[in-house]
This record gives C-alpha cells, structure tokens and sequence, in this order.
C-alpha cells in the first residue's frame, strides 16, 4: 500500500467517523439522562436531513453563499430538536417508569409514524440536496485529491466533542446532566427540576441527530430509509463506546470508521457485518464498552414485576376451552381464515417464548429474530441440502437454533441490562449477515424457496391440525416450565439476582438454561413457519422481526404466562386488517402501539388484572 | 355520580363500544364473511410495495390504472369488465405470501400481478407454483425468477438482469478498455449483474481484465472510502451498478475526486427517469447507461400514450409507467387469445406469446417464460437542470436472452 494512499484512506475513515459520531453522540445523551434507549433517533436524522434539504434550497435560492446553507443546517438541527423535545413532553414523560423495554417500543411507534409522515409530507422519491457553497472543491493531499466538505467533516467530529465536553464540564446545565447520568435519584433529592431537564436533554440529543443528518445532505439525498440505515450503527456506537459516555461513542466511531475503510480494501463484502462484528468483540471482552460503566442500580423496588400468579383449575379450563376452540375452529372457517390461524400460532410460540426471558427471566433479548430465522433456515437448509423430509426437518428446526442459542447464551448471560440486549441485537445481525451473504448455501438475500411441507401435511387442514399440535405442545411446555423449580428460580433471579445467589441459585446457569430452551421453542416456530410459507430469506433474522417478537410479548402483558399468546393475534390479526385499508399502515400501527404503551402500560391482560385487582380492592372497603 | 366520573364513564363506554365495532370488524375479517363479489368481472389479484417503495410502484400502478380504463371502457375483454384487486405486499416475502393466499382463496382471483424487490418477487413465484395459479411478474430483475428457480407458472416480460448487462457491454464492447473496476451495491441484484459483467466481458473482450471489486451494503456506502480504493487500482473503466442514494454519494465523491475522469463508466439503470430525476442537474454526463429516453419518443403510440399519461397524472411517465401499461394491454390480449380464465388455458396462451406493445413486438418464449421487451442503452445528459438519455438506441430483448443450452442447464423443470 502507497504510504499517500494509507493516508488519504484514514481520512476517508475520518470523515466517515466524525458523521457516525455526531449521529450517535446524541443517542448516548438521551440514554444518559433519561435510560430511555430511543429507537426513534434515526427518525430525527432523517428529519433533520429532510428539513435541511428544503430549507437550504429556499434560503439558497434567495441568496447563494455559505452563509445560508449552514444557516439551513442549524435551523433544520433546531427543528429536529423542537420535535424531540415535543416527543418528550407527549410521550416519552408519560412513560419514564415503565419498564425499559415498554420504552424501546413506545419509540418504535414513533419510527413508524415518521416514516410515512415523511413519505406523506416529503413525497416518496429521494431529495437531493445541494452540495456546501464553498465547500465544493478538492484540496491536493500527497497526490491524492480530497474533497475540502470530507476534510471540514474530520474536524467538525472532534469540534462537536470539543463543544459537548465544554457544555457539560463549564455550565450548570451540563453539571446537571452529569448529575442525572451517574445517579438521577440522588438529584431528584436534592430538588432538582427534572421535567426540565430531561426534555432539555432529549431536545440536545435529538438536534444533534438533526445535525447529524442536515450535515449528510452535501454527500447524499435524503431519504425515506435514512432513518433505519442510521439506527443500527448509532446503537453500536453507543454501545462500544459505553452508554452514555460521549468520549466513547467518539473512539468508537473513530475505531469504526478507520476499521470499515481499510476493511473493505481486504473484503469488500465486509460492511454489512462488521459493526456489529466489532460490537460482538467488544462486548465480549469489556462488558461495558469502552469507556462506560456498570449500570447504576435504582434503588427502591424494581417493582414492575407482579408475581405470576399461580396456575388455577380456572385456568386450566380457559385453556381447555381455548384449545376446543381451536379444534372446532376448521367448522367455520374458510381456507385463508385457518391460514391466518396458522400464523397466529407460530407467532404465539415465538412471542412465548420470548417471554421466557423477558417475563420470566427479566432478560431483555432484542435479537429473538436470531433464534426463529435459524429454526427456520435450519429446516429449510436440511429440506434444500440433505433431501431431509418435513419431519426430520421439524425435528432439526429447534436443535440448530438452540445449539447455537446455547453456543451464544453462555457469552451473553455474563451480561445484564441494556448491554445484553445489544448483545442479543449483535448476535441477531452477525446471524442475519451469514445468511444473507452465504450465497452458495443460503441462497443469499433471495432465501430458499420451495419449502413445502410433506404430502400428508401439505392440506391445509392438515397443517393447521398439525401447527395447533406442535406450537399447542411448545407452548404447554413453557408454560410448564414457569411452574416448576426452574421457573421459580429464574422469576427469583429476575426479582433479586443478589438474594438468588444466596440461596444458591446459579443464577447465570439458569438465565443460560432459559437462553438455550426459549431459543429452541422459537427455533420450533420458525420450522412451521417456514412450511407454512414455503419460503424464508434473511428478512426473518432482521431487526423487525425481533421488534414483531416484543410488541407482541409486550401487548399482551411480559408478567402474565398467557398474555404473549394474546398479544401475537392482536397484533398479526391487526397487521393483516390494517395493512389493506391503506398505504399508510405503519402511522396507524405506530399510533396503536403508542396507545397501547400509554392505556396499558402492564400490557393487556396485566393492566385489566391490575384493574380487578383495583376494583375488588375497592369493593372490598 | 360527580361529573367528572359521569364523563369517565362515558367515555369509557364509548371506548368499549368502540372496541366491540373493531372487534366485530376484525371477526368479519378473519372469518372471511362478507365477501359478495360480482362473479363476471375477471379478478385479477395485484400486489405490490405501494407503501415501501411509492416511488417506484405507483408510477407503476397510475401505469396499469390508465390501460386498464381504456380496456374497460372499450367494453373490457369478450364483455367481461377486468377489476384489479390491488393490495400492498409490504416489502417482506412473509406478508406478501399472505397477502397472495388472501388474494387467491378468499377474493378468488383469476391470476396474481405485480412485485417489486426480487426476493418478494421469488416468494410469490414459487407460492404460485405451489398452488398452481399465473403469476405475472412486473418488478423484479433477478435471472432466478426466470432460470435457475423458474417455474410453469411465472412469467416476466421486463428484461433481466443478464439481458441489461449484456446490452450494457455490447454498448462498450469496441471502446479501448483493458482493465476494469466493478462496483455493486452487497445484495443479489449488485452480486449477479457483477457477476454476468465478468462472464459477457470475457466474451467479448477476452482481454479485459478486473482490478477491483467494491461491494458496499446497500443504503450505506462509505463513499470516500469506496472511491479511494477503486482510483487506487488505476482502472481504464468502471462498471456500475450501484443506484439510489449510493449513487449519488458515490457520484459527488467520485466527481470532487476526479474518479471519472478520462474513464468510461457504463452503469445499470441511471438511465431510468425513476434514479435520473433525484440526481437533478448531477446526473453524471458521459456515462454509458440502460435507462428509458422517454422525451426522446416523438411518434407512433408510444408517444400517443406518453402524451395521454402526462395529461391524465401531470407528471412525467417513469419506466415503471410504462411496463404497467405495456403489461394491462398484454392481460387483455392473453385473455383474449385464451379465451377463458383457466389457469391451465392462460398458462398455454402465454407460452411463446407475441404481441404488439406500444414499444414494438414482443415475444414470451416457452423455455423460461421470459419475455423479449428490450431497453434503452444511451449516454447521459444534462438538459434544462435534469439528466437525460442521448444517443441513446432500443436493444430488442430477442438477441440478448440467455441462451436455451443455458436455460436449461440451470433451469429444473
């Protein structure tokens, strides 16, 4: 390699860091102060970048010069800001004590309003921005020419590093919101004001987003899918470099953007997988990122976490009641009806069994996709590969997803909090990448087609017939589970990790039990899923499809053992109603999920429990 | 009773009452009650990525929309109207599958149409398959819906991507190129133009060499690094097919850098109004490249329907306009030359199928089921702050399909 090329190259790197940094640094500030991980950061990228766009044309168009660009620029940063700020005081406020994980999909709903709001303001073809007045040329570097926007771009990282540091260790704003990261309680007790503070901090970290995105529009349009693109790598950002530690998220971006552009000299495939391959390493070895620091434990209850109540002859009659139905449900129903049933069955073993870890187990895993792409390319791989029949392949489908969920578990149960989940989520794309670029094998982002099932299954009676068994056996089984020692032990270490250690609980052997046992019961779902459909591509590994997986956990209620069951028909039900009344259906998706995360903040069957409960209370004095 | 929980409760009430209207609804849904349908229309059942990707499909949709009006109005097929039933496939194999069995079993439609994403596109392929119903295919480029994972039932008259790539290099095969650099967007799309670049340049050109590949993920090109490294390997010319906001990085990046100096660049569908129009008055001028030079049309009723299209929407006609029309007036001739809505019957109809498109004859040969609709292969311009295609000339599809030793080599059926 020329010595001028490695370093035209690193700067290249550079500039590619200084963006990624000013998109994440904001993330890490909002999860500072509020713990709130904000799915909905690379909605005001996008917005900022949008905003900019119309804003530089206009202002532009009345006066050519540098002047009004970046004026368009902070303006559109500002404007991202206000809207964030919006997001707190609306909705964000309402659920600071809900559990985390009600939070992450509050914030999804709002990623999907945005995103067909910005097709329905904006239109749905890309915008491109004009270039920076001024900022157009090229300078000569050892030969090379580079371009002076990328060069501004190296300094404006380490500038916008420079202005925070300077925010937070100079003014009594940021003293404040060093205060609320190391210890909120202790602040809130000292008689800080937090409802300021907090909508201060998400309106910074969201203007930063905005800038983030106003500063792209020189280099690319803005589009519709900017947001989803930006996401991912903020998270891993944030997470390498420690949440809620801006140096950090600097050297990560640094380390990131110089590892991607010599990276793909060597493999020029590697893009897709290395961030999160690096997050993987990171987390491994440094648990925290970094330069971040364990969790700080809130103090008081986590009090979230109503006991399960125990298994009633009640309860075994409503699900008698509901298998009966299930059974006589073929009488009266029509050929796509069953097929939707179908559906809704897989997705309740998959929800249930993601409930495993996050009701039972209070492990957040954001990366469930993982398990149920892998029990369905499992299958599909022994049916293309080894001619295996449906049967064998039904039977393989929970043995690859949880061999490797027992393979990742052991690394991620050393975990807790927001970094295993990011770990779930890193495992879940490195999944999701082999997939996706193992073309020979997988058949790449095509996936495999023709996976149907055996002639005696391949009715769709008999299907339906056979899914009820199955997913109904999977799903008896977790719960089964829930009850026994087992389950109580894991709900003891989700309530008091500490006291559970004490009694002699391994706690992690558990939590890795549990891993490995929710990753086979999905890995299950995925292999009727993938006959139910007769195909599968990379798409079930993605982000989505885990998102799909806690909405439903979530609506249905994380503390009650029935609830997911409840919550994958709400929600597979509604997509498949909503879906053809319009082509804006994630505004109404994201406004069903906000509502729900607002009216139930205990999920469906928790929150009406928690009102029983209430209203006995009530009768009884 | 105070007023305040006179109003809670009726509000509660009213929430309740609403739960039951949704619940009630969602119970006709799934049920699949209320499914009157006048039974002497033909049904032809539509999906597609309406919400992911508008800007593509519904120039597409007001395409078909515009054909399928004249059809009806001029007394639709034997008498019989055709009623599209159009639905959003939501841009993931899983919901277009369901969305294809809804369409099939519960709105009994006579034939699928539509598709966007080539994966999507498959999904439904092999689904129709499976169920034995037509599947006609509008959007996907991918060689696999017609070759190695084609089936009886799918057909596709927009040319692939093998068809493309070989007009591209017919188009550059005279000029003085020795040493190539490729750059294509990490998914099946950029890895199989990619890959048929290599296998038609090395047969036209048995000399030219590849110097540098670089795959970036798609949406999230690293520009400056990308083009760094491409310069580094000092090539006489460059392959692309990188589109979207990956092109327009890469061309700012790559212009401020000098990357296209003195270098041939042929590039898959820039062309194309759908990618020229974002890119303004920055479409890259000289570039070698498959697209649709609609303002180029002036006669025959090609430009009669540009005229019509641009009166009836006020917007200029995309490519996607275009095959929407061209494919609704190819339904209604296969319906006719059918002469019923027989799966089987359709099926036959379109095996080795001519008709007249607006464009000029095409056939659908049996082997693959592909058709022979061609493109537009031109050299970019800039004119009035917008790029165009010049010198541009129509590739017939007859002369660039696989060959039928290669179609059946991959093909199983």
């Amino acid at each position: 390699m020329e010595p001028s090329f490695f370093v035209v190259q690193t700067l290249n790197g550079l500039a590619s860091a200084s963006a990624l940094f000013i998109a994440a640094c904001g993330l890490t500030i909002i999860f500072g102060v509020t713990r709130i991980v904000n799915f909905a950061h690379g909605s005001f990228y996008m917005l900022g970048a949008y905003f900019a766009v119309l804003l530089a044309d206009r202002l532009l168009g009345i006066h050519y010069g540098p002047l009004m660009f970046w004026v368009a620029v902070l303006l559109a940063a500002l404007g991202a800001g206000v809207l964030g700020a919006v997001m707190e005081l609306t909705l964000l406020r309402r659920i600071y004590k809900a559990p985390e994980l009600f939070q992450l999909l509050a914030t999804f709903g709002v990623v999907l309003i945005v995103q067909d709001a910005v097709v329905w303001l904006f239109g749905p073809q890309d915008l491109l921005g004009p270039r920076a007045p001024g900022l157009t040329g090229a300078v000569d570097i050892l030969g090379h020419r580079f371009p002076v926007y990328e060069l501004m771009l190296v300094f404006a990282g380490p500038v916008v590093l420079a202005a925070i540091w300077l925010l937070f260790n100079r003014t009594r704003f940021g003293i404040l919101v060093r205060a609320a990261t190391h210890d909120r309680e202790m602040l809130a007790a000292l008689g800080v004001n937090q409802a300021v503070l907090f909508t201060a901090a998400v309106f910074l970290g969201c203007a930063l987003a905005g800038l983030a995105g106003a500063l792209e529009i020189a280099r690319k349009p803005a589009t519709p899918h900017m947001d989803v693109n930006i996401i991912a790598e903020a998270f891993v950002v944030t997470v390498i470099g420690g949440m809620g530690s801006v140096p950090g998220a600097f050297l990560a971006a640094v380390l990131i953007g110089v590892l991607q552009a010599f990276g793909i000299l060597v493999f020029p495939k590697i893009t897709l997988v290395l961030v999160f391959l690096v997050m993987a390493v990171v987390l491994v070895v440094r648990p925290w990122g970094l330069l971040g620091r364990p969790e700080p434990q809130l103090r008081g209850e986590p009090a979230m976490m109503l006991p399960l109540a125990p298994w009633s002859r009640t309860a075994s009659l409503w699900a008698l009641a509901g298998v009966a139905a299930l059974v006589a449900f073929p009488l009266i129903a029509d050929a796509f009806a069953l097929k939707l049933v179908i559906e809704v069955m897989v997705f309740a073993l998959f929800a249930m069994s993601l409930n495993l870890l996050l009701g039972l187990g209070g492990v957040i895993s954001f990366g469930h996709a993982a398990w149920f792409g892998l029990g369905a390319y499992g299958a599909a791989l022994a049916v293309r590969h080894l001619g295996a029949p449906m049967e064998l392949a039904l039977l393989l489908a929970p043995l690859t997803a949880g061999a490797v969920a027992a393979l990742a578990g052991a690394f991620i149960v050393r975990l807790s909090g927001v970094y295993l989940a990011m770990l779930t989520l890193a495992v879940a794309q490195v999944v999701y990448a082999v997939a996706f670029q193992w073309v020979e094998v997988t058949g790449g982002d095509n996936g495999l087609i023709g996976i149907w099932p055996s002639d005696w299954a391949s009715g769709r009676l008999a299907y339906y017939y056979l899914t009820l068994m199955l997913a109904g056996a999977g799903i008896a089984l977790l719960i089964r589970v829930s009850f026994s020692p087992f389950g109580y032990a894991l709900r003891a270490a989700r309530d008091s990790a500490l006291r559970a250690e004490t009694v002699g609980i391994n706690v992690r052997r558990q939590r890795w039990a549990a891993f490995t046992l929710a990753g086979a019961a999905a890995g299950l779902a995925g292999g009727l899923y993938v006959f139910s459909k007769g195909n599968i591509d990379p798409g079930a590994l993605a982000i989505p499809t885990s998102v799909d997986a806690l909405a439903m956990a979530l609506l249905g209620g994380v503390q009650t053992i029935t609830g997911p069951i409840l919550g994958a028909a709400a929600l597979h039900l509604m997509k498949d109603f909503v879906m053809p009344l319009t082509d804006y259906w994630r505004v109404l998706l994201g406004l069903v999920i906000i509502g729900f995360v607002l009216v139930f903040p205990g999920g469906v069957v928790g929150t009406l429990r928690g009102l029983a409960a209430r209203r006995g209370g009530e009768a009884s004095r | 009773m105070s007023i305040h929980r006179a109003v809670r409760d009726a509000v509660s009430r009213r929430a309740a009452l609403g739960a039951i209207a949704a619940l009630a609804g969602l119970a006709t849904a799934i049920l699949g009650i209320a499914s009157a349908q006048a039974q002497d229309s033909i049904r032809i059942g539509e999906l597609n990525s309406y919400s992911r990707f508008a800007a593509f499909t519904v120039p597409y949709r007001n395409g078909w929309q515009m054909a399928l009006d004249e059809i009806n109005a001029a007394g639709g097929v034997n008498g019989r109207m055709i009623e599209v039933i159009s639905r959003d496939d939501g841009g993931t194999t899983g919901d277009a599958v369901r969305v294809a069995e809804e369409l099939v079993s519960r709105d009994k439609v006579d034939f699928l149409l539509g598709t966007f994403l080539s994966n999507v596109g498959l999904a439904v392929a092999d689904f129709a398959n499976q169920r034995k119903t037509l599947f006609i295919a509008w959007g996907p480029l991918t060689d696999a819906l017609t070759m190695a994972k084609g089936n009886p039932y799918t057909f596709r008259i927009r040319p692939n991507t093998w068809m493309q790539v070989g007009m591209l290099v017919d188009a550059v095969k005279d000029l003085d190129t020795k040493r190539w650099a490729i750059v294509a967007p990490n998914y099946e799309y950029g890895q199989s133009a990619a890959a048929n670049f290599k296998t038609l340049l090395a047969r036209v050109n048995p000399d030219a060499e590849i110097v540098v590949e670089q795959y970036p993920a798609l949406g999230k090109i690293d520009a400056g690094a990308t083009v760094s490294a491409i310069e580094q390997a000092r090539p006489d010319a460059i392959f692309n097919v990188l589109f979207g906001g990956d092109l327009v990085s890469f061309v700012r990046e790559g212009t401020t850098r000098g990357l296209f100096e003195d270098r041939t660049v042929a590039s898959m569908l820039t062309g194309e109004p759908e990618w020229l129009l974002p890119l303004k008055a920055e479409a890259p001028v000289g570039w070698i490249a498959t697209g649709y030079p609609w303002q180029g049309v002036t006669e025959g009723p090609h430009a009669a329907f540009i005229a019509a299209y641009r009166e009836k929407y006020d917007e200029t006609p995309r490519l996607g306009s275009m095959l929407g029309y061209v494919i609704m007036y190819m339904i209604r001739d296969m319906l006719l030359e059918a002469d019923s809505t027989d799966t089987d019957a359709m099926v036959a109809a379109l095996e080795d199928f001519s008709f007249e498109s607006i464009v000029g004859p095409v056939t659908i040969r049996s082997i693959d089921n592909q058709g022979s609709f061609g493109a537009w292969v031109g050299r970019i311009a800039v004119e009035d702050g917008s790029g165009t295609l010049t010198d541009w000339r129509y590739y017939d599809g007859t002369d660039f399909l696989a060959s039928e030793d290669e179609v059946e080599a991959m093909r199983g059926d």
